[in-house]
C-alpha cells in the first residue's frame, strides 16, 4: 500500500471491552470510556461477541471455563490495535493472567500472549499509550480516589488517574490515609466471607469519610459498588462514581446506588 | 545401612528424581555449588556499609544508640576499667564484674579501680554484670560480632542483666560481609558460636509494647577503644 | 494439631466481635506494618536486596540435594550430627531419642515453627519429657494451650490483662498488669528452667552449607540461653532452610527483620557451628541437626515450589486486610495469614483447609511486601484450582459459576438473559437506586446496599446508538 498519501494517519482502532459489570449495571461508564477514547483520536468499536473476561471462573479455580471464555475474547478482539477496558481488574486478568493460560495448547497460548499485549486499562491507556496529559473536564467537587488492587498491583496504575484528575477544573482531591488498602470486594470473596468483607469495607468507608470529600472515585465498578453499598448503608452523603465519568464529563447518570432525580 | 542413612537416601533420591539432571547439567550444578560454597562472594552491600573509618564509627554509634545501647568511647585500653566502673555507678549497680579471661582484658589494668571487684571467667546466674571483648563491630546496623573461644565464653554476654562489650575502633567494619572476611582470614572457619548483638534484649510479646531485658541483658554498653595496645 | 481451618468463617466472626483482639490487630498496623515501610525507606537498596534474596533461595531450591550434602559434611566436620526425617513422626521420634539418650527430664525450646508443625511438645510430654517454651510469646501460648496466632508474635492476640491473669494463675505471685513486671516475672521463672534443662531445642532461620552452621534470629536472647546452657543442643529445621554461604545469609538477614518488624536488625543473630570446642567454658557437648522433609521435596518442581522461599518474616500477614480482620486463630492451624493459606493445605490436605486459599480478595498486598517475592495470590489460586478439580467447591457456588459460564460462552443468549434480568432489576431499583435486600444476595446485602442497575445494558444502548447513527 502506498503510504505517501497526505491524509492524516487515523488513530488506533480500539476494541472496547465493556466488562460485564459496566454492561449490566453502569452503561454510562462504557459511554464515558468511548468518549474519552474518541476524544483522544481513537476509532472505537464494541465487538458483539464479548461477555466476560473469565476472572470469576479463574479465581474460583475453574480453568476450563476460564479458558473457554478467554478463547472467545481472543476471537472477538482479533485484529484490533488495542483492547481497552474501564476496569483494572478485568484488564489485569487479560494482561497479566491470560499469558499463563492454555498450558496444554501452545497455539492458543501464543495467541493469548499476543492478545494480552494489546490489552489495557482505560486511564493508563490514555496516559501511558496515547500520551494524554489533560482532559477538558470540569467539576466543582471535593473528591478522593481509591486505588483498586488489581489496577494498582498488577498494572501499576497509581499516578495516571491522579494526573488526569489534577487537570479537571474545579476538582479538589484529598488522599485517604490508606488509599491502597483493599475495599473488601474481592469478587466472590465478599459473599463467601461477608463478615470479613464488611469489616474491610467499613474501614474503607471510614477512611473515605475522614477525607472530608463528597465524591469517591475509582477505576473499578466492583469496588465502587461495594463501597457505594456500604457508604449508603452507613447513611453517608458521599457520592460514588467511576473515574471515567468525571474525566469524560458524562455525569447524566445519578451517582452509583442513587436514584435518578425525580 | 543405618535408619538414618536410609532416610537420607530417600530424601536425596526424591530430590534427584525431581531435578532429573542430565550428566552435563549435573556437572554444571556441582561446579556452581562448589563455587558458592568454597568461594563465597558478597552480594549487594548497601552504600551505608561502605564508609571510611570515621564514618563507620559515627554510624555504628548512632545505630547502636538507636536500639538503646549505650556507647562510650575511650582512648586507651587502660581506660576500660574506669569506664566499666562508671557504668555500674551510673546504674546503681554493685561494683562487681565478671570479665572474659582474655589476655588482653586481663592486661587492661583493672587494679586501677580498687572498688571494682573483678572475676575473670564465665558468668553464672548470680552475676549482674559481664564484660567481654568483641571480635568486630558492624556499622550498618550498630551490631557487635562476638566470637566464642576458651578465653571468651558466650554466656558472659547473655546471662547477666548488664552486658559490657569492649570494641576496638579499628575493628568497626562497614558491613557484615567485611567482618566475616576478617573472621575467615583470622580463624579460617567459624568458632562454635558467633553472636551478632544489636542492642539489649527486647520483646514486644506483651501487648506489642517494647520491653528491654526479656531473657538477655536489660542493658548493653559498648566501650569503644581507640588505642587497643595493652599496657 | 488437628486443623480447624474449615471453621474459618465462624472463627473470623467471633474474632470480629472481640474488641481486645481487634485492638491488638490494629496495633500490628501501626507497629510492624508501618515499621516495615519506614525501614525500607531508610535503606535505598531494599528492593534490590529483595531481588537478590529471592534469587538466593531459588538457586538453593534448584540445588537442594548438593547443598544438603555439603551442609551435612560440614556439620560432621565440626563434630555435630545430622538426622534426616522424612515426615513429622520420624522427626518427633528422633528428637525423643536424643532427649532420652541425654536422660532429659525437661527441655527448653526456643521458638520453632517446625516444632509446631510436627506437634513436638505434645509428643515429648507424652514421652514424659517436659518441654518449656522460652520465647515469651510462645511461653504464654504454651501456658494457654493455644497455637500461635502470628508467625513472629505468637501471642499478639492477647492483651496485657489477659497475660496478667495467666501469670497470676501460673506463677502464684501477686497480680500485676505492668508489662515490665510481667516480663520480669517470666524472666525469673524461665531462668531457672534454662539452668535445669538437659536439652535445648531451637529452630533455625538458615542453615549454611559453607560452614555447617545453623542461624537463629531472636530479640529476647532466649535462643542463646536455650542452646548455650544445656549439655545437648538440637536444631530442628526443614530442609529448604539450607543456603550456600554466610554472604547469602546476611543478604537474607538484611531483608528479614526489616520486613518482619521494621527493625534494622534483630537484637540477636547467632551462628552456631558444632558442639563446644576444646577449652570452651560453655556451650553444648552435643550438637544435633534434624532435617525435616514433611512433604517439601514434593513441592520442589511443583506449582508450589515458590512457597519454599519463605523466610517466615510475617510481613504477608502484617499487611493482609483479611488477617488483620480475622486474626491468626481463624486459620485453624500452625501457619496463618497468606503464607498459612498456602502452606496449611499442603500439610493437612486441601479437603481440610480449602477455606484458607479462599480467604483472600487477591488484593496482592502480601506479594507486594514479601521479601522473597513469593506470588502468594497465584499460589492460593492454584489451591482453588485443586479444590475445584476435587469437587470441594460448594454445589451452590459451582452451579452459579456453571450457569454464568454457560451463558457467558454464548454471547447471544447472554445478551438476552442479561437484558431481561437487568430490565427487571432496573425497574425494581429505580426509585431508590439501590436494594437493601435481595433474594440470593444475602452475603452482600447483610451489610451493604446493592446499587441497582441503570436498566438497559450498555450493549443494548450501544446497538440502539449505532442503529440511529447509521
Amino acid at each position: 500500500m502506498n503510504s505517501a498519501e497526505s491524509s492524516p494517519r487515523p488513530g488506533p482502532r480500539v476494541g472496547l471491552f465493556v466488562t460485564c459489570l459496566v454492561d449490566l449495571f453502569r452503561p454510562s461508564v462504557g459511554f464515558a470510556a468511548v468518549k474519552l477514547l474518541e476524544d483522544a483520536g481513537c476509532t472505537v468499536e464494541v465487538p458483539e461477541a464479548q461477555t466476560c473476561c473469565g476472572q470469576p471462573a479463574f479465581n474460583s479455580g475453574d480453568r476450563a471455563t476460564t479458558e473457554a471464555l478467554v478463547r472467545g475474547l481472543i476471537d472477538a478482539f482479533e485484529g484490533y490495535d488495542y483492547v481497552v477496558a474501564p476496569s483494572g481488574s478485568c484488564a489485569g486478568m487479560l494482561r497479566t493472567h491470560v499469558p499463563d493460560l492454555f498450558e496444554d495448547d501452545p497455539a492458543t497460548a501464543a495467541r493469548g500472549r499476543e492478545f494480552a499485549g494489546r490489552c489495557h486499562e482505560l486511564v493508563s491507556f490514555l496516559v501511558d499509550v496515547l500520551g494524554v496529559r489533560a482532559v477538558p473536564a470540569q467539576l466543582e467537587r471535593h473528591a478522593t480516589y481509591h486505588d483498586s488492587c488489581a489496577g494498582l498491583r498488577e498494572l501499576k496504575i497509581k499516578r495516571q488517574p491522579r494526573l488526569l484528575l489534577e487537570g479537571v477544573a474545579g476538582l479538589a482531591v484529598t488522599e485517604m490515609q490508606e488509599p491502597e488498602v483493599c475495599c473488601g470486594f474481592g469478587g466472590t470473596f465478599c459473599v463467601k466471607y461477608p463478615q470479613v468483607s464488611t469489616k474491610m469495607v467499613n474501614n474503607k468507608a471510614a477512611d473515605i469519610e475522614g477525607t472530608g470529600a463528597d465524591l469517591l472515585l475509582a477505576g473499578d465498578l466492583g469496588c465502587l459498588m461495594n463501597m457505594a453499598g456500604r457508604l449508603a448503608r452507613r447513611g453517608s452523603a458521599v457520592e460514588v462514581r467511576h473515574v471515567a465519568e468525571v474525566l469524560a464529563g458524562e455525569l447524566d447518570a445519578p451517582p452509583i446506588g442513587r436514584p435518578a432525580d425525580a | 545401612m543405618s535408619d538414618n542413612e536410609r532416610r537420607r537416601a530417600a530424601i536425596l533420591g526424591r530430590l534427584r528424581d525431581v531435578y532429573r539432571r542430565s550428566p552435563e547439567d549435573e556437572a554444571v550444578a556441582i561446579a556452581t555449588v562448589e563455587q558458592r560454597v568454597f568461594h563465597p562472594a558478597p552480594n549487594l552491600i548497601p552504600a551505608r556499609g561502605q564508609l571510611d573509618l570515621a564514618g563507620r564509627i559515627e554510624l555504628f554509634t548512632t545505630m547502636a544508640r538507636n536500639v538503646q545501647a549505650e556507647v562510650d568511647r575511650v582512648s586507651r585500653l587502660a581506660d576500660v576499667p574506669a569506664a566499666a566502673s562508671a557504668f555500674l555507678r551510673r546504674h546503681n549497680l554493685p561494683q562487681k564484674l565478671v570479665v572474659a579471661p582474655d589476655p588482653v582484658l586481663q592486661g587492661a589494668g583493672f587494679a586501677s579501680q580498687p572498688l571494682l571487684r573483678v572475676r575473670f571467667g564465665d558468668a553464672d546466674e548470680h552475676d549482674q554484670a559481664g564484660l567481654t571483648l568483641a571480635f568486630a563491630g558492624v556499622a550498618e546496623t550498630g551490631t557487635l560480632m562476638l566470637c566464642s573461644a576458651a578465653e571468651r565464653p558466650t554466656l558472659l554476654a547473655f546471662l547477666p542483666e548488664n552486658s559490657l562489650v569492649v570494641l576496638p575502633t579499628a575493628r568497626v567494619f562497614g558491613a557484615y560481609e567485611q567482618a566475616w572476611r576478617e573472621l575467615r582470614r583470622e580463624l579460617g572457619s567459624p568458632p562454635r558460636s558467633v553472636n551478632f548483638i544489636t542492642g539489649p534484649s527486647r520483646t514486644g510479646d506483651i501487648a506489642q509494647r517494647l520491653e528491654l531485658g526479656a531473657h538477655g541483658p536489660r542493658r548493653l554498653a559498648v566501650l569503644l577503644v581507640d588505642d587497643f595496645q595493652a599496657g | 494439631m488437628q486443623p480447624t481451618s474449615l471453621a474459618f468463617q465462624s472463627k473470623a466472626s467471633s474474632a470480629l466481635a472481640d474488641p481486645n483482639l481487634q485492638a491488638a490487630l490494629g496495633g500490628i498496623k501501626t507497629g510492624w506494618q508501618r515499621g516495615r515501610i519506614l525501614a525500607a525507606e531508610r535503606l535505598p537498596e531494599f528492593e534490590q536486596l529483595r531481588d537478590q534474596a529471592r534469587d538466593i533461595k531459588n538457586h538453593a531450591l534448584a540445588n537442594l540435594d548438593f547443598y544438603l550434602e555439603a551442609f551435612e559434611a560440614r556439620v560432621l566436620d565440626a563434630g555435630g550430627q545430622v538426622h534426616w526425617a522424612r515426615d513429622a513422626a520420624e522427626a518427633r521420634r528422633i528428637v525423643q531419642e536424643i532427649c532420652e539418650g541425654a536422660g532429659a527430664r525437661t527441655v527448653t525450646k526456643s521458638k520453632s515453627m517446625i516444632a509446631e508443625e510436627i506437634g513436638l511438645n505434645d509428643h515429648l510430654e507424652a514421652a514424659g519429657i517436659t518441654p518449656v517454651e522460652t520465647d515469651l510469646g510462645e511461653y504464654i501460648i504454651q501456658l494457654r494451650k493455644e497455637p500461635p496466632s502470628h508467625l513472629v508474635g505468637p501471642a499478639v492476640h492477647l492483651t496485657k490483662d489477659q497475660v496478667a491473669d495467666l501469670f497470676e494463675q501460673t506463677h502464684g505471685l501477686p497480680r500485676t498488669d505492668d508489662p515490665t513486671e510481667l516480663v520480669g516475672q517470666a524472666r525469673t521463672v524461665l531462668r531457672q528452667k534454662y539452668l535445669a534443662a538437659d536439652v535445648g531445642i531451637t529452630g533455625a532461620n538458615f542453615l549454611i552449607a559453607e560452614t555447617g552452621s545453623a542461624i537463629t534470629v531472636t530479640n529476647e536472647g532466649n535462643a542463646e540461653l536455650t542452646q548455650g546452657l544445656p549439655k545437648v543442643h538440637v536444631v530442628i529445621a526443614s530442609l529448604e532452610k539450607v543456603i550456600p554461604s554466610m554472604e547469602d545469609a546476611f543478604t537474607l538477614l538484611r531483608v528479614l527483620a526489616r520486613s518482619a518488624t521494621g527493625q534494622e536488625f534483630s537484637a540477636y543473630t547467632t551462628v552456631m557451628t558444632g558442639p563446644k570446642r576444646k577449652g570452651d567454658l560453655d556451650g553444648p557437648e552435643q550438637f544435633h541437626v534434624v532435617l525435616l522433609d514433611n512433604g517439601r521435596t514434593g513441592m520442589i518442581g511443583s506449582k508450589f515450589q515458590d512457597m519454599l522461599r519463605c523466610i517466615r518474616c510475617g510481613a504477608c500477614m502484617n499487611n493482609c486486610p483479611v488477617y488483620l480482620a480475622a486474626g491468626g486463630h481463624a486459620y485453624g492451624w500452625v501457619y496463618v495469614g497468606p503464607m498459612g493459606s498456602v502452606l496449611t493445605p499442603q500439610f493437612v490436605g486441601i479437603e481440610s483447609a480449602h477455606t484458607l486459599p479462599n480467604a483472600s480478595t487477591f488484593c496482592g498486598r502480601c506479594e507486594e511486601v514479601c521479601p522473597v517475592r513469593i506470588p502468594l495470590p497465584n499460589l492460593m489460586r492454584h489451591w482453588r484450582e485443586e479444590q475445584f478439580k476435587r469437587q470441594l467447591v460448594p454445589s451452590t457456588v459451582r452451579q452459579g459459576l456453571g450457569t454464568w459460564g454457560f451463558l457467558a460462552r454464548r454471547p447471544a443468549l447472554y445478551r438476552l438473559a442479561t437484558r431481561v434480568a437487568m430490565g427487571v432489576l432496573g425497574r425494581l431499583g429505580r426509585k431508590r437506586g439501590r436494594f437493601a435486600s435481595l433474594p440470593l444476595a444475602k452475603g452482600w446485602t447483610v451489610s451493604r446496599d446493592l446499587p441497582a442497575p441503570e436498566g438497559k445494558t450498555f450493549m443494548q444502548q450501544w446497538r440502539q446508538r449505532q442503529r440511529s447513527r447509521s
